[in-house]
């Protein structure tokens, strides 16, 4: 097995993994296209086929605003767990004494439950929750603030809390393997240290931030849990719309073809992003 | 230099935001008043006792530590051995394989518990824990893949060849090659897939059924004000409990890398 390059043992290596995957991933992707294409009566599917959920799902102007919404909480959650992590880890990989200490330090908060590092920050934004509380021991408000909670910003700031190893971590990797003899080179050829920034530490470690966005803008638009319990009514996502039709609502083909619909949405925004971030990357060189 | 005290100012104050929402935990768990609110009113350790009391709590518990167990273990085989593949040999289509193995990577969670879901309704499957791990693996083997492929790609391939030349079979070049190099890969992918199994909430919310995992029972208690003390201490506990678990596996992992050809 360890010599020869036939191939023939390669496949058999990897088709367990793709059996699982095809079973676990494919079937069941495809029965939600079916069953998208679907309506319900009762608890029974009809037997034709329709296109009644699509329409349902692109016509209604309060699903394609919910559609809206999610989109620019889960960008605006994307670009605020980047952009404050980028600093973070250039410090670890640049400047930090004791890289290893702080890499640590700096996961040790992600060693618990999400449920409860989202739920912390309801303690947090609260009417008495520790922001208020402080500000009125210091007498620097005499009534608690209420808008810290329950609304879209909440959910930013949560979720560019919860994700933020997602951001670190890849960033940190890209940024470390960068050539240091390069930045020499482009200091001893005149380029002052934000010039030098910007032509080679940050096309170079765009891998690391176009990995960490796509780590945290997918699974942020299907977080039910980070809306429910900090976004209050004008912080509803389309992930808490698609839970209603599969428990309360019970109307799986709606939900299905809410799924598909999303996961589609999620997918070109993510290519489309990939695509633009490797132009301009290229442009600067 | 200025500039990096600014950035050095800027990494404390990041590390702050970190652990701010973090210590909320530890800090209420001893609080002692069911409201969490300040000012704090006293120590107790009353929700840790009532904590050790919660029958649902502990099966709950031993529901997601074996999920947890079986997630990582499979995942981690079936990265080790599609990582092998792609890496040790020259696959037609291995591309699109790898890439195939990646989806669930842009997919959001919670279209594939559902969609895991639907399967089970056509097969007439009940909801159950093999369920949340069918769904766990989707989300695990992706990371694992990962983790395994970059320890495989930094892997010289000669040292299996000379194991092999030197009159060593199969198994012994495994064994006393193989093995000992990719140690640190499958331990840090047994890690990850573990804390990922053991902490995913919207797969096991679909699929869990009256078998409720430690998240869905978490998320039972926050509709509960007078639970609350407890579900922070409980993750206190998970939180203190992960990072001995941290530091054992580095430990462990330097090890690995010290020993890799004991014995004749």
């Amino acid at each position: 097995m360890q010599k020869g390059r036939n191939s023939g043992g390669g496949y058999a290596l990897i088709a367990p993994t793709l059996v699982v995957m095809g079973l676990a991933l494919a079937a069941p992707l495809a029965l939600m296209a079916v069953t998208s294409l679907k309506s319900q009566s009762g608890l029974n599917l009809s037997q034709g086929w329709t296109l009644a959920q699509y329409g349902e799902v692109l016509g209604r102007a309060s699903y394609r605003s919910l559609f809206l919404r999610s989109v620019l909480i889960s960008g605006a959650v994307t670009v605020a767990t980047v952009a404050l992590a980028y600093p973070m880890a250039y410090f670890v990989a640049f400047h930090a004494r004791h890289k290893f200490l702080w890499l640590v330090a700096l996961t040790i908060p992600f060693w618990t439950s999400y449920l409860l590092r989202v739920f912390a920050w309801k303690i947090i934004l609260g009417f008495n929750g520790v922001i208020n509380s402080g500000l009125l021991r210091l007498h620097l408000i005499d009534q608690p603030l209420g808008f810290l909670l329950y609304n879209p910003f909440a959910v930013v700031v949560t979720l560019a809390h919860a994700w933020a190893a997602f951001a670190i971590l890849p960033i940190y990797v890209s940024l470390e393997k960068i050539d240091r003899s390069l930045l020499e080179a482009a200091g001893d050829l005149g380029d002052g240290a934000f010039r030098r920034f910007l032509r080679i530490t940050l096309p170079l470690s765009m891998p690391g931030v176009i990995g960490a966005a796509i780590l945290i803008f997918v699974p942020t638009t299907g977080d039910f849990v980070t809306p429910e319990l900090v976004g209050g009514t004008k912080g509803t996502m389309i992930a808490n719309l698609i839970e209603v039709q599969f428990n309360a609502a019970g109307n799986w083909p709606l939900g299905a073809a809410l799924s598909l619909v999303s996961m589609a949405m999620v997918a070109v925004i993510a290519g489309l992003f990939v695509a633009a971030a490797r132009a301009t990357t290229r442009n600067i060189r | 230099m200025k500039q990096n005290r600014a950035l050095t100012l800027y990494a404390f104050a990041y590390l702050a935001f970190l652990y701010l929402p973090v210590l909320v935990l530890p800090v209420f768990s001893f609080n002692n008043s069911q409201f969490i609110a300040f000012p704090l009113t006293g120590f107790t350790t009353r929700w840790y006792s009532g904590l050790f009391a919660d029958t649902a709590m502990q099966h709950a518990l031993g529901n997601s530590l074996k999920v947890g167990v079986v997630t990582a273990l499979l995942s981690t085989l079936l990265g080790l051995t599609a990582a092998k593949a792609v890496t040790h040999y020259r696959l037609r289509g291995a591309d699109a394989a790898l890439g195939f193995i990646s989806l669930p990577l842009f997919i959001p969670d919670i279209v594939l518990g559902i969609s895991l879901l639907l399967l089970l309704g056509v097969l007439s499957l009940p909801l159950s824990l093999a369920a949340v791990v069918l769904g766990h693996l989707l989300v695990c083997v992706p990371f694992a893949l990962t983790v395994l492929m970059a320890r495989f790609e930094g892997f010289d391939k000669n040292l299996e060849e000379a194991s092999a030349d030197l009159g060593e079979d199969g198994w012994m070049t495994f064994w006393r090659i193989t093995f000992p190099l990719m140690l640190p890969g499958i331990v840090a992918s047994l890690l990850l897939t573990f804390i990922t199994s053991f902490d995913e909430f919207l797969v096991a919310y679909f699929l869990s059924g009256t078998e409720a995992t430690l998240p869905i029972y978490i998320w039972g208690q926050l509709r509960f004000p007078e639970r609350l003390p407890m579900v922070l201490a409980l993750g206190a506990i998970i939180l203190t409990v992960s990072v001995a678990l941290v530091v054992l596996a580095e430990v462990v992992r330097n090890r690995g890398v010290q020993k890799p050809m004991v014995g004749a």
